[in-house]
């Protein structure tokens, strides 16, 4: 018999359900404790042949491949034994990473240009990646991956010019600062809609695998990304067709303002999601650069001898705010940077070359000037062209190029209108 | 050849002269489509250039933009122009921009096949004509044949363009025209004249509309299965319309319409898709602008109402005889 009291729907013998929204351990003000942040030790995870069923690495979706230790020592079985050479030439590659970005997010700041986006503290995925694979395979990047196009020895002006949107941009100003596109090192037209470069990776990959060719693919998202439906189709795609790509989840902790909690991290690992599609998952140090180069060259072996794709979370932190917009003070605590347990990939690939006798020092600090002269002087180069803040610098009937192979007639027509309208307007651009 | 047909041949023949041509999508492969638009194609290419895929829409047409920038030419099928909304994002926001946003760079080759419109019991979600939201993206052409030799001509010239097309298919029309009787026995392909397909290589080109019947009364602007109700609804009028078949959408063929409807002094557009902001209001606009002073009456819009397309109210729906008929008398009153 119903009561007068409760509802009908509310079946008073059950307790009531609840809603549970996740919420970051430490926001702005609190003091940070990364204790319960699992780090296991490195050298302990497990180096399987690429050749194994996907099935048998579903341990290695939980652990955490590291093999930079605490005392700079190269250690276990993912060490991939590289040259005092090779790491000297990754370490230069990710300071000169950091020396072009902060160069760039001043630039944003003294008005040159409308936008910018750090990669500080994830330098090593990246770059490691780039070292590891070849240079004629395929990258399809998120935003946060311009140490791919550094570490292939792409322009630094090349870039800025981008950047600054002026006369020499190799886009023609059409895009966002930093949503470069560089065919010729490999490196995908950047989109701002996030994930979609994952499917497209895969048929690439598919692509070069249908027609016979030995380059591979390899993508790169935030974990945050993951969330989107393109991420499960392409899982699903690189799973039925064994593609040989490489999907690189860069778990940064945090998509703009939601921590790594809102795309599901409190329940499992982001590696683990390959276990489901029945790809190969690996759960990577990613302020490790020799751990990301040796799970990303492991991962390139089994591409390239048809096993197909992996996944690799590399495990890091977005040391600094989200893009020039944001101020992660906002919304979460200064203390979290300095406090994150795997600390800073450059400090500890410094440490390691240190520890080996190949590096000490005063060569790091002359290195840091010399890196940062060659961004200044790229930037000098580059502002030559013009920075954004001074005006348009691409020829204004260009607005209608490239929409589609040739300008049908309605844009004909809209671009005459345009170029009336700015010589109406008397505006000095209008008369180029 | 009835239109399945035609489009199995344009697949076949490009297929054939171009290595890099892939078809894909769900059941494309080695069933040969739920419409048999594929059948054969398989066995005589192979797994690696016809292949089925996953149900996911975004995933083939996100794949096909990927196999694309490697430099293959896909030909993706969407296996109802009602299902090809998940695939919206990479269709916007990637094939359409991706020549544009890469200055040339990288380009999206690929020509999505998808069947298209109502008139077949399809209800909701096997009947509608989304043509109007994928005009309003710059970057993307759209592409609509109404006989089997057009469907093969434009389907070939469609997967030789640089740009991302997307080709839809009236599938009430597959088999023969359709007059807008539903009461009535239908026509086959192998009576109409435009079921006499070559076999070979042949291309119709994008942005060209074609006069289906000239006249002088007034001007009627339709695509796909409309065509031929238009044609038949005049027929019965007694009434001398020029019909044009506008073929491609985008980019649309401005030169032939405005040339009829300064001819004629009026103006009616009919189409399938829901009427507002549908393709329709597009058209009647850029003849409102570029004829206004030829015409003698106010454009007519004859299409479907603005609901979900409805099952058993089908025939109430769908833009057929009697609702053109009405939009005829109207539209001539005075003439």
């Amino acid at each position: 018999m119903a009561s007068d009291r409760v509802p009908a729907h509310l079946k008073p013998n059950l307790p009531p359900l609840s809603l549970y929204v996740p919420e970051p351990k430490f926001r702005p003000g609190d003091t940070v404790d990364f204790t319960q942040v699992a780090i296991p030790p490195a050298g302990e995870t497990r180096r399987p042949d690429t050749a194994d069923h996907a099935e048998s690495f579903t341990d290695l979706a939980y652990q955490l491949v590291r093999v930079l230790d605490e005392n700079g020592q190269a250690v276990g079985p993912w060490n991939p034994r590289l040259s005092p050479d090779m790491l000297r030439g990754m370490l230069r590659s990710m300071a000169l990473v950091r020396a072009f970005d902060e160069r760039m997010f001043r630039a944003q700041r003294q008005g040159k240009t409308s936008f910018y986006m750090k990669c500080t503290g994830e330098e090593a995925v990246a770059v490691a990646a780039a070292f590891a694979l070849d240079y004629e395979d395929m990258c399809f990047p998120s935003y946060r991956q311009q140490g791919l196009l550094i570490a292939r020895g792409w322009s630094m002006v090349d870039m800025m010019n981008q950047i600054y949107s002026n006369t020499a941009d190799r886009l023609h100003g059409k895009q966002l600062p930093i949503m470069y596109s560089v065919k010729e090192a490999g490196f995908f037209s950047i989109s701002g809609n996030l994930a979609t470069q994952y499917p497209q990776a895969v048929g690439w990959a598919m692509a070069s695998a249908a027609k016979g060719d030995t380059r591979i693919a390899a993508t790169w998202c935030g974990e945050g990304s993951t969330a989107e439906g393109d991420f499960h189709s392409a899982c699903t795609f690189a799973s039925v067709y064994r593609a040989p790509v490489i999907f690189n989840v860069v778990n940064n902790q945090w998509a703009i303002s939601s921590f790594s909690g809102f795309a599901g991290a409190e329940s499992t690992t982001f590696a683990a999601r390959a276990v489901g599609y029945g790809i190969a998952g690996l759960r990577v140090d990613g302020n490790d650069a020799l751990a990301v180069y040796a799970a990303t060259a492991w991962a390139a072996e089994r591409a390239r001898t048809n096993q197909g794709p992996t996944l690799i979370e590399h495990f890091t932190y977005r040391a600094e705010g989200h893009s020039t917009s944001d101020d992660p003070g906002q919304y979460r605590s200064a203390g979290e940077p300095t406090a994150w347990p795997l600390g800073d990939p450059i400090a500890r690939l410094k440490d390691h070359l240190i520890a080996i006798g190949e590096w000490d020092e005063e060569r790091h600090a002359a290195q840091d000037k010399e890196l940062a002269e060659q961004v200044k002087a790229a930037q000098k180069e580059a502002e030559a062209n013009g920075v954004l803040g001074h005006g348009l610098h691409q020829p204004l009937d260009s607005l209608f190029d490239g929409v589609f192979e040739e300008m049908p007639w309605h844009l004909r027509e809209q671009q005459a209108q345009m170029i009336a309208e700015e010589t109406a307007s008397g505006r000095p651009w209008a008369r180029k | 050849m009835n239109m399945i047909q035609a489009i199995n041949s344009a697949m076949d023949v490009m297929m054939d002269r171009d290595p890099d041509i892939v078809v894909m999508g769900e059941d494309v492969g080695y069933f040969g489509g739920v419409f048999r638009a594929t059948a054969g194609l398989q066995s005589k290419y192979g797994k690696t250039r016809v292949f089925d895929t996953p149900i996911t829409e975004c995933g083939i047409i996100g794949v096909a933009v990927g196999m694309g920038a490697y430099g293959l030419r896909p030909v993706p099928e969407i296996q109802f122009a009602d299902y090809i909304y998940p695939a919206l994002d990479q269709l916007v926001s990637e094939a359409a921009r991706l020549r544009y946003r890469s200055a040339g760079e990288f380009t999206a080759p690929i020509t999505v096949r998808s069947p298209f419109g109502g008139g077949i019991f399809g209800g909701q979600t096997h009947s509608q004509s989304p043509e109007g939201i994928f005009t309003h993206v710059s970057g993307i052409k759209t592409v609509i044949p109404s006989t089997p030799y057009d469907a093969k001509g434009l389907l070939i010239a469609a997967i030789e363009d640089n740009d991302p097309t997307l080709f839809f298919e009236p599938k009430r029309i597959y088999n023969g025209p359709f007059d807008g009787h539903w009461d009535r026995p239908t026509q086959n392909w192998s009576q109409h004249p435009a079921g006499d397909v070559p076999t070979g290589y042949y291309k119709i080109e994008l942005g060209k509309a074609k006069v289906v019947r000239p006249g002088e009364a007034l001007t009627i602007l339709a695509y796909g299965t409309m065509v031929h109700v238009a044609l038949s609804v005049i027929a019965e009028a007694g009434v001398d319309a020029e019909v044009i078949d506008l073929r491609t959408l985008v980019p649309l063929d401005i030169e032939t319409i405005e040339a009829s409807v300064q001819k004629t002094g009026r103006c009616m557009i009919v189409h399938e898709a829901t009427r507002t902001s549908g393709f329709g209001a597009e058209l009647s606009a850029l003849v409102q602008e570029r004829c206004f002073y030829h015409l003698e009456a106010p454009i007519e819009r004859v299409t479907g109402f603005d609901t979900p397309y409805p099952h058993s109210l089908e025939w109430a729906y769908f833009p057929g005889p009697v609702r053109i008929g009405e939009a005829l008398k109207k539209i001539m009153k005075d003439a």
